[in-house]
């Protein structure tokens, strides 16, 4: 447990002291999210209607943008040879690392994401669902997002294999927390979609960082 | 008494065959050079050690047990240092050493103290390691290995880098290790400053290219 603790303590402070990834993600949502008015139009009810997708789709973009260097820095100066030969599984470095990912990109999005709803107009009955359906939902495209990390460790042009391999694997993640805020916003309860992305996380925690695991011993071989 | 032993082990990279039939055997306190071209394997044969890589044929002893039986024990019981000194350059040098002493499971301010003068960095603990010279990150990633201590070193091309004072401090820790009782296997060129049994990998070499 202290070396979980240590590892997700460095993966912090090497982030603050090389700043960049975590406020870049912001920066992106930001205006992605900015996008949509001026593409769409200044419409309001077109936005509010379209609000709760255009969240979603443009945390899980920034989910993204951050993902492809969650390996690679560790597997070019070689510190993946050392984390892989710690007495402690590789699944719970892995883990570790993963939940670090979460703290510096999801858990913003989260927390920033009811602003961006005003900005877009929408009801105000949706914002507990969606800060609720993001803090479920993010941390299983953090964890889906490490495997194919993993997966496409070493590749020639990884950004885009990642892109290809993960997206697929994000729409549950996407129907079901678009699903929750809509249900709110129309008044019915959103338990039932929180409820399936509650179990999307609870199988991705033990099954992701496993395979990830795999998949990078695979890359050091 | 032999500790730390292989038999018929044979490597493969790509579809090449890099050796074969392999056997070694390391007492306690012994060390093993392992001498060869580039190319021929040795560091192959240090990942294989380590687990890193698993060999296409062999078997790795420690005690007269399998590695393979409990990867575990042989992770916890081996430091492995490559070519790459895997030393963060936001991370001053104490915490670097602090952050690998913890993942071990120790926590001893005293034992990085200790490595740090044996290797003559003391003076540099709070710098962070993107000012450090290619040397002194070597000293630090060899530092590591008394801040956790481990009975089985692996090292390959340990004093690349390092200047005469540091390959003379280096011998010195490694004799230490040896007096412990500890096994040091060492891939090298030059001359490492430590003498030891040596294991040339030409010896093992496929038969697939013979000389006409």
């Amino acid at each position: 447990m202290s070396g979980f603790l240590a590892l997700v303590r460095r993966d912090l402070q090497l982030a603050v002291r090389q700043g960049g990834d975590a406020a870049l993600v912001l920066v992106f949502y930001l205006l992605a999210v900015l996008l949509f008015p001026f593409g769409v139009g200044p419409e309001p009810n077109i936005l509010a209607r379209i609000s709760t997708g255009v969240l979603w789709v443009t945390a899980l973009l920034a989910a993204l943008l951050s993902l492809e260097r969650l390996f690679v820095a560790e597997y070019e100066d070689g510190s993946l040879d050392q984390l892989a030969l710690l007495p402690m599984p590789l699944a719970v470095v892995v883990l570790a690392k993963t939940a670090a990912h979460w703290l510096l990109t999801g858990l913003p999005l989260t927390l920033i994401a009811p602003a961006f709803a005003v900005i877009l107009g929408m009801d105000a009955a949706g914002y507990p669902a969606l800060v609720l359906a993001l803090v479920l939902g993010t941390p299983t495209l953090s964890l889906i997002g490490g495997l194919g990390a993993a997966l496409t460790l070493g590749a020639r042009r990884a950004g885009a294999l990642l892109a290809l391999l993960v997206l697929p694997l994000y729409i549950p993640v996407l129907i079901f927390g678009v699903a929750a805020v809509d249900a709110a916003t129309a008044g019915l309860a959103p338990g039932p979609h929180l409820a399936i992305l509650g179990a999307l996380l609870l199988a991705a925690i033990p099954l992701c960082p496993w395979a990830t695991a795999a998949a990078l011993r695979q890359a050091l071989e | 008494m032999t500790v730390f032993a292989g038999a018929g082990l044979a490597c493969l990279r790509g579809e090449r065959a890099v050796f074969a039939g392999l056997g070694f055997g390391v007492a306690a306190g012994g060390v093993l050079l392992l001498r060869g071209a580039n190319g021929s394997g040795k560091s192959s044969l240090l990942r294989c050690m380590a687990g890193l890589l698993s060999p296409v044929a062999g078997l790795l002893t420690w005690d007269d047990m399998p590695v393979g039986a409990d990867a575990e024990a042989h992770r916890s019981r081996l430091r492995y240092l490559g070519h790459q000194d895997a030393v963060k350059s936001a991370l001053t040098v104490a915490e670097d050493l602090t952050f690998w002493q913890r993942l071990h499971g120790a926590r001893d301010p005293v034992a990085i103290g200790t490595a740090l003068n044996r290797f003559g960095i003391a003076h540099l603990a709070d710098l962070p390691a993107r000012l450090l010279s290619a040397g002194q990150r070597r000293r630090v990633a060899l530092a590591r290995l008394l801040a956790a201590p481990a009975p089985l070193w692996l090292l390959d091309e340990p004093t690349n880098a390092l200047d005469d004072d540091g390959v003379e401090r280096f011998a010195a820790v490694v004799g230490e290790h040896r007096a412990g009782g500890g096994v040091v296997v060492l891939a090298a060129h030059g001359d490492p400053g430590v003498a030891g049994s040596i294991l040339s990998l030409a010896d093992y070499a496929p038969h697939s290219e013979v000389a006409p």
